[in-house]
């Protein structure tokens, strides 16, 4: 009896330390994200340093690069491919004239489809191209009104924090085989608290 | 929630999940069946569609953007007995084989020639990629320039 009692302890213990175990997972990240040491606290006290580093982790991820590409096709998926059905920039960015973007992506996700969907669905303009450039090249480019439409330095942040279609990329549902899409490598609230501590620490861009 | 729009002229007003697909109310609580489901991913185009005119994939379309718009398919496409363009270029030309995609193709070549009345090779390729399994595409070429030089002759045989 004793030694029936002992194997359950254990056996309880063994499930405790399984269950307790999988609780402290980071919830929908499966991993930390990639934190610079000093900004695990808190990203308020973040440098300018950290904070583009931590905010380029999420301009150089797919989600942001499939719809700023350096030519006239959206991307798609995980590994980018070229929008399926030759699907193209058009004149203003929407599509072509019998093709818009809104034949087929409305202001939300559509999860019964698997196709993705926010206000403002289309192509970042042309001058606005990240494919392919340096995290520095991205922010020179995003910084310079000839390329930016012409936003101050408070309306970028504004764009980059509060823009509905750029923040679509911590909701972006799933796919056409109801994979959920991945998302960027850091939480949305750190995203917004870094891309902030580095306006407010100037907008420093680090030399290439 | 109830749901209020115009199909092929027609008020209509519906009490329904407002993310039902507009295709589910369009064939199954409107009967009308021209319009058809082809993939339910929004690829294939067998379910295009006319929302206030532009082409719409309707089996990824959520009911409840369709409130207070102007909604056509296949079925409101003629003028009464006035076949559309399309309708007659596509008879004239024999374009269908099993036919279970052409309203889609139809619906997509009507707004393309609204938007580009004498539309190139280039823009037919560039703006019809719905998908045929009988190949009939060559045939649809065809009828599509066929189309746009009928409603040209109707433009000119307009009273003015």
């Amino acid at each position: 009896m004793k030694k029936t009692y002992r194997a359950y302890l254990a056996s309880s213990l063994l499930l405790g330390i399984l269950v307790f175990g999988f609780s402290t997972t980071t919830g929908e990240y499966l991993s930390e994200p990639k934190l610079p040491e000093k900004s695990k606290s808190t990203a308020a006290e973040l440098t300018p340093e950290q904070a583009f580093d931590l905010m380029m982790e999420v301009l150089t991820h797919k989600r942001c690069v499939n719809c700023h590409p350096s030519d006239d096709y959206p991307r798609q998926g995980e590994d980018s491919h070229i929008h399926n059905f030759g699907v193209q920039r058009g004149p203003d960015n929407h599509g072509v004239a019998a093709l818009q973007c809104q034949t087929c992506h409305q202001s939300e996700n559509n999860n019964h489809a698997g196709v993705p969907g926010a206000p403002e669905w289309s192509l970042a303009p042309r001058k606005m191209a990240w494919q392919g450039l340096t995290r520095v090249e991205i922010a020179r480019s995003m910084l310079n009104p000839d390329n930016n439409g012409g936003r101050t330095l408070e309306e970028t942040v504004h764009h980059l924090t509060e823009h509905e279609l750029v923040l679509w990329a911590w909701e972006p549902g799933v796919d056409a085989n109801g994979t959920p899409r991945e998302k960027p490598p850091v939480p949305k609230a750190e995203y917004i608290k870094a891309v902030k501590a580095w306006a407010a620490g100037g907008a420093p861009i680090p030399e290439e | 929630m109830t749901i209020s729009f115009n199909i092929n002229g027609q008020p209509t007003s519906l009490d329904v999940d407002g993310d039902m697909p507009l295709l589910w109310v369009v064939r199954d609580m409107l009967d009308l069946k021209g319009t058809k489901f082809g993939c339910g991913k929004a690829a294939c185009g067998a379910c295009t569609l006319h929302v206030d005119g532009k082409a719409i994939r309707s089996c990824s379309y959520a009911v409840k953007y369709a409130e207070g718009k102007n909604i056509t398919t296949i079925e409101g496409l003629s003028n009464g007995d006035q076949l559309h363009p399309v309708q007659q270029a596509w008879m004239e030309e024999i374009v269908p084989q099993c036919g279970y995609c052409q309203p889609g193709f139809m619906m997509a070549t009507a707004a393309l020639l609204s938007e580009i009345p004498n539309p190139t090779d280039e823009d037919i390729d560039n703006n019809i990629v719905n998908v045929c399994r009988c190949a009939t595409y060559y045939r649809m070429r065809k009828a599509i320039h066929r189309a746009a030089d009928i409603q040209s002759q109707n433009a000119k045989n307009q009273p003015s």
